[in-house]
């Protein structure tokens, strides 16, 4: 078990009488980076906060290297990142980093770290003047304080724009690179979390998958969507092609990847008969969904 | 090991920042100095000097401040972090929950203390430059100042136990309220109710002044007027401090912090972030 920075071992929690974490497993070695996908009120905080040992669980074992959760050791070793996390609004973002440096007992480079977020012109600004996304950057900042084995970040990209997660996503990848094992719970696929090692989805309180990108694309089977244009006559194509008339001029087919190839030689054998073609493959969104929504057995 | 000074450092610094310990201090001071010059006309009638009559009214202002200014801290500083969602991130950090309350307590007693020696020093100073003092009435004022900050010190505890028990920082403001005004207001109020009832009977003669010394803020009067015969004079309540045994105050209002912070450590405990 000492290799894994982080084992989740048959893990199960009530609130009243939902069973709000329901057998679950996970585990995630130094170093890599694993998407917790779900939607709203599936698990992942309430997960997230059993690692901490914010809240106790019902059932099974959770370890950070060989620490329990909530001992000196594991408090050391981990750093997270709270769900809309705020901060008192009367502390500069310096002061509040410079307490949490203190407290984790690293000597830190305050400035230095600020910068590393883009909140170098913010240092002496109080935190009640910051923005959500500022709020969020600091609280990515102290993430990176004092080495940790894991790193637990829930919903990091809420209230962040478009660049700010390219910023997070490098900051993630820097934290892996120095061996941290990275945890990123989020509500919704986006390229962050299409980026991590592996993917695990949560739904209602149980693990529906547990996989790489690719693996869970494959398993999923999701159709690829092709949409040829006619030249002409768009009836006739739909009629020769099996697909559904879309609009005047288009016919819309769905195909597994395995039968891609066959379907697009189709095309090509009918010649002039087809304008262009268009290839769409199964979208993040169209994944999460098939796995976050589905009943599976 | 001194995790919970950097705690310490940061609560001084918000105290500082949202101007909490400047407004405080100068409620203390200008109530300290309205109630020394209001209650400077009898000095003459009962042959004590001024500051003994200005430490008297001070005592009874104390007792409702000191309790008050305490509360106003302390209600937030478990409930505020909850409804923030920053004391998960606290707690995922190495310091124990003992060592957070712990800092919250140290920096808030010593606004607190800052706040009454500099209130109570200054009337002081002001009463026995115009009314004169003696070494004995210089004995009354610092144990005014201690006292009350032991006071306090009950206050912030209650105010952190509630601050533990409440859901949301409002809610805790309006159990502080409660709270003040049980511990206050109404409990005398109760007391004195009891002793009217009683006519004098074995409630009156044995029971009244033990109950009315388990409440801290009975407690604080009880041992600054028992201590001193002027103040006591000037205050004119002497019956129930002469029934008990000297400890019984001091004793009343030593226990009383440390009972409190460690209920509100037990309830800390069961927080939930
Ligand atoms: N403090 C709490 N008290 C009671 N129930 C809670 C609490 N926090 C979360 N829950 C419930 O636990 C379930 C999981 O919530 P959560 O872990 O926050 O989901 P997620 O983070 O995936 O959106 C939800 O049904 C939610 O209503
Ligand atoms: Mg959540």
């Amino acid at each position: 078990m000492t290799d894994k920075a982080l084992s989740i071992d048959h893990v199960s929690k009530n609130r009243g009488k939902t069973c709000v974490l329901d057998d679950i497993t996970l585990s995630l070695a130094p170093g890599q980076r694993v998407a917790l996908l779900g939607h709203n009120g599936a698990g992942k905080s309430t997960l997230i906060k059993s690692i901490l040992g914010l809240t106790p669980i019902r059932d099974g074992a959770i370890r950070i290297g060989n620490a329990t959760p909530g001992s000196a050791q594991a408090r050391r070793d981990t750093a997270y990142l709270p769900e809309a996390v705020s901060f008192h609004p009367a502390l500069t973002g310096r002061e509040q980093l410079t307490l949490f440096a203190k407290l984790s007992g690293s000597k830190a480079d305050v400035p230095g770290l600020l910068e590393r977020v883009g909140l170098s012109d913010a240092l002496d600004r109080r935190i009640g003047a910051y923005s959500k996304g500022m709020r969020q950057r600091l609280g990515l900042a102290q993430v990176l304080l004092g080495q940790p084995k894991v790193a637990l970040l829930d919903e990091p990209t809420s209230g962040l724009d478009p660049i700010s997660r390219q910023d997070l996503y490098a900051i993630i990848d820097e934290l892996a690179a120095q061996g941290t094992a990275v945890l990123i719970a989020s509500h919704a696929l986006t390229e962050v979390e299409a980026r991590t090692d592996r993917i695990a989805i949560m739904r209602k309180g149980r693990m529906v998958a547990d996989d790489t990108l690719n693996n869970l694309s494959a398993l999923a089977g999701l159709p690829i969507r092709l949409k040829v244009r006619a030249s002409a006559n768009a009836d006739a194509l739909a009629a020769e092609l099996g697909g559904n008339r879309i609009n005047g001029a288009s016919v819309e087919l769905l195909c597994t990847p395995e039968d891609k190839m066959e379907a697009l030689r189709r095309i090509a054998r009918l010649g002039d008969a087809v304008a262009d073609v268009e290839m769409t493959p199964p979208k993040l969104e169209d994944l999460y969904r098939h796995y976050a929504q589905e009943e599976r057995t | 090991m001194t995790r919970f000074l950097a705690i310490t450092r940061t609560e001084m610094l918000i105290l500082r920042r949202n101007r909490w310990l400047l407004v405080a201090t100068l409620i203390m001071v200008l109530f300290a100095l309205a109630l020394t010059f209001a209650g400077s006309a009898p000095t003459g009638t009962l042959g004590v000097d001024m500051l003994t009559v200005s430490v008297a009214s001070m005592t009874t202002l104390s007792v409702y401040l000191a309790p008050l200014l305490a509360l106003m801290i302390s209600f937030d500083a478990i409930a505020g972090d909850v409804d923030r969602g920053s004391l998960s991130l606290l707690l995922s950090y190495p310091a124990g929950r003992g060592e957070i309350l712990l800092g919250k307590f140290c920096a808030h007693l010593a606004a607190l203390a800052f706040a009454m020696t500099v209130g109570f020093g200054t009337a002081g100073a002001v009463a026995a430059f115009f009314g004169g003092a003696g070494p004995e009435s210089l004995m009354a004022l610092v144990r005014l100042i201690l006292t009350s900050i032991l006071l306090g010190a009950v206050f912030l505890a209650l105010g952190y136990l509630l601050s533990a028990l409440a859901r949301g920082a409002t809610a805790a403001a309006g159990l502080s309220a409660g709270l003040w005004l049980v511990f206050v207001v109404l409990y005398d109020l109760g007391l004195l109710g009891a002793v009217v009832m009683d006519k004098g009977g074995a409630f009156t003669q044995s029971v009244f002044p033990w109950v009315m010394v388990a409440n801290p803020a009975d407690a604080f009067r009880l041992w600054n007027i028992a201590a001193t015969e002027g103040v006591a004079m000037a205050s004119g309540m002497t019956g129930a401090a002469q029934a008990l045994p000297v400890w019984a105050a001091p004793a009343s209002l030593l226990i009383w912090p440390v009972l409190g912070f460690a209920l509100a450590r037990l309830a800390f405990r069961r927080v939930e972030p």
